[in-house]
């Protein structure tokens, strides 16, 4: 593909110190990320997929390699690039509108400007009824809503998802990531989400990057070419869950030899 | 995205049609919280009648010099309906010392939770100052600010400071380091996640500290009013010592006791208020 990737890696290593022990989270990554891209990062803990994820958020600096946005290096946190978290990270002291105005007040955006697009992603999100309610007061799924129109409302180009969904329970997970994909459908967005499910993965990806532990590292990439919407249940479906099932137990399985 | 799910804990509900069963629920709490005291006034009244000490007057009696010292006119002596003015006294400088440590406690709290520099500088002398009882500051209190107001301001304010302090900056300490993530990838990064995050987030803590703070500051105000001042409740039972008279010594307790019980009220109502986010918050 000759047109320039919104997202580079290349060759990122990162080391961290603990006491005198030095563990490496990531050897060696390289990925790159088309805008309109969805792509799901998928593996056991302790394969690096959150700490590549941290380091694209700009929250971590590579010890070696490059972290590339549109060619330019990741230097830090911004609103290009939204996060959302698995323990949601909402601000307690705020309301769900308060909490997605933060980013267009933080950009200095005028007052009215803050409001429209307050209310219009509160409703994206479905949650006018709530929407002076402060976050103990929502359920899981409730909270993860805000936390996505949060990011959505800052106009961020690329959105990282650390296991969003991985704290809710089965119904709601599956409405999410109905919604999700609705979203993403309709918005452009670049996804890079973080998930341990290989059904999930499936479900929601153009492209599924497996990981593997000790250090961290990219074992394997795989298009899913199967047609939206998916059905988990299709027998084509089954056959690429375990497909990669497979894959991912044989990188397992070789460690572990 | 479209319809949204029900709020887990059902915090949003509408409260039901239970207002007099509110009411029933808040008169048996009531009605259990007299048990103990007044258990304890019947033992204290038995005990008097049966000649167990003469030193100590009766309940009755307590309450008849508590009606003079607060309306007089039963004994008129040099007490009598003069509780308000050593209330006033006793109030402004609990308040006013009180609220100096806070104007100090709270901001250096604020630098040195956040600014290590300022931990390096002000930590280790404050740890060492801390342990010394505030009665221990009497006799240098009165070397350095005289007998009488300024003592007792500065002992109250010594009283209040630590906990205020120590509250503010285990408060900003402890703020989920998450949110500094969430406000830095929103925007708002550097010195100004001081104000939008570091604050509102220390904020129950802070409280917590206002609240030990101010309880403290009623605690240190009979020390602070042992300086030799003439007025305060503090005073009244200094003189109620002096003078053997220890049903004034009674009295000036119950008022301090409710007074402290009153303000404390006031700070959980503001707290309340201000903290409705914090479902922990509830005083």
């Amino acid at each position: 593909m000759a047109e320039i990737p919104i997202l580079d890696i290349q060759g990122v290593d990162k080391t961290y110190t603990l006491g005198d022990q030095r563990i490496e989270a990531l050897r060696g990554a390289n990925l790159t990320v088309h805008k309109g891209e969805f792509v799901c990062l998928i593996g056991a803990s302790g394969c690096g997929k959150s700490t590549l994820l941290r380091i694209v958020a700009g929250f971590e600096q590579p010890s070696a390699g490059s972290a590339l946005m549109w060619s330019k290096p990741i230097a830090q946190p911004g609103p290009d690039r939204g996060m959302v978290f698995q323990d949601y990270g909402l601000f307690p002291w705020l309301t769900v509108r308060e909490n997605i105005a933060f980013g267009p007040k933080s950009r200095g955006l005028g007052q009215a400007e803050v409001r429209d697009i307050v209310e219009r992603f509160v409703s994206l999100v479905g949650l006018t009824r709530f929407a002076d309610a402060h976050p103990h007061q929502l359920s899981g799924g409730m909270k993860q809503r805000v936390a996505i129109a949060r990011v959505l409302a800052n106009d961020a180009e690329v959105v990282l998802m650390d296991e969003p969904f991985g704290a809710l329970d089965a119904m709601t997970r599956e409405r999410l990531q109905d919604e999700l994909l609705d979203l993403w459908q309709r918005t452009g967005l670049t996804v890079l989400f973080v998930t341990h499910s290989i059904e999930e993965a499936i479900f929601l990806a153009d492209r599924v990057v497996v990981m593997e532990p000790g250090p961290g590292r990219i074992a394997s990439e795989h298009r899913i070419t199967l047609p939206r919407p998916r059905d988990v249940s299709s027998p084509e479906f089954n056959d690429v869950r375990r497909d990669l099932s497979s894959r991912l137990h044989s990188h397992h399985a070789k460690k572990a030899a | 995205m479209s319809e949204a799910t029900a709020p887990s804990q059902g915090a949003l509900a509408a409260p039901s049609s239970a207002g007099t069963a509110k009411l029933f629920a808040r008169a048996r709490a009531a009605l259990l919280a007299l048990i103990v005291p007044a258990l304890l006034l019947f033992g204290w009244h038995m005990a008097v009648k049966a000649g167990m000490t003469r030193l100590i007057p009766s309940p009755a009696d307590v309450a008849e010099y508590m009606v003079d010292f607060v309306v007089g006119g039963i004994w008129d002596d040099a007490f009598s309906a003069t509780m308000h003015l050593h209330l006033w006294a006793s109030v402004q400088r609990v308040y006013g010392g009180f609220a100096l440590a806070a104007l100090a406690a709270v901001p250096l709290g604020l630098l040195i939770g956040r600014i290590p520099l300022v931990a390096q500088l002000f930590d280790p002398f404050l740890q060492l100052m801390r342990p010394i009882p505030v009665t221990a500051w009497l006799p240098l209190s009165m070397i350095l600010f005289g007998l009488g107001t300024k003592s007792a301001f500065f002992l109250v304010f010594l009283g209040a400071f630590y906990p205020i302090l120590l509250n503010t900056v285990f408060g900003v300490r402890s703020v989920d380091p998450r949110l500094f993530e969430a406000a830095s990838m929103l925007g708002c990064r550097g010195n100004a996640q001081f104000f939008k995050v570091v604050l509102p987030a220390a904020l129950p803590s802070i409280f917590t500290g206002l609240r030990l703070g101010l309880g403290l500051a009623w605690f240190v105000i009979v020390v602070g009013e042992m300086t030799g001042v003439p007025q305060g409740l503090g005073a009244v039972i200094m003189d109620g010592r002096t003078l053997s008279r220890t049903e004034l010594v009674i009295c000036g307790m119950i008022v301090i006791g409710i007074a402290g019980f009153v303000s404390d009220r006031i700070v959980v109502m503001l707290m309340n208020r201000l903290l409705r986010w914090s479902p922990l918050h509830r005083g």
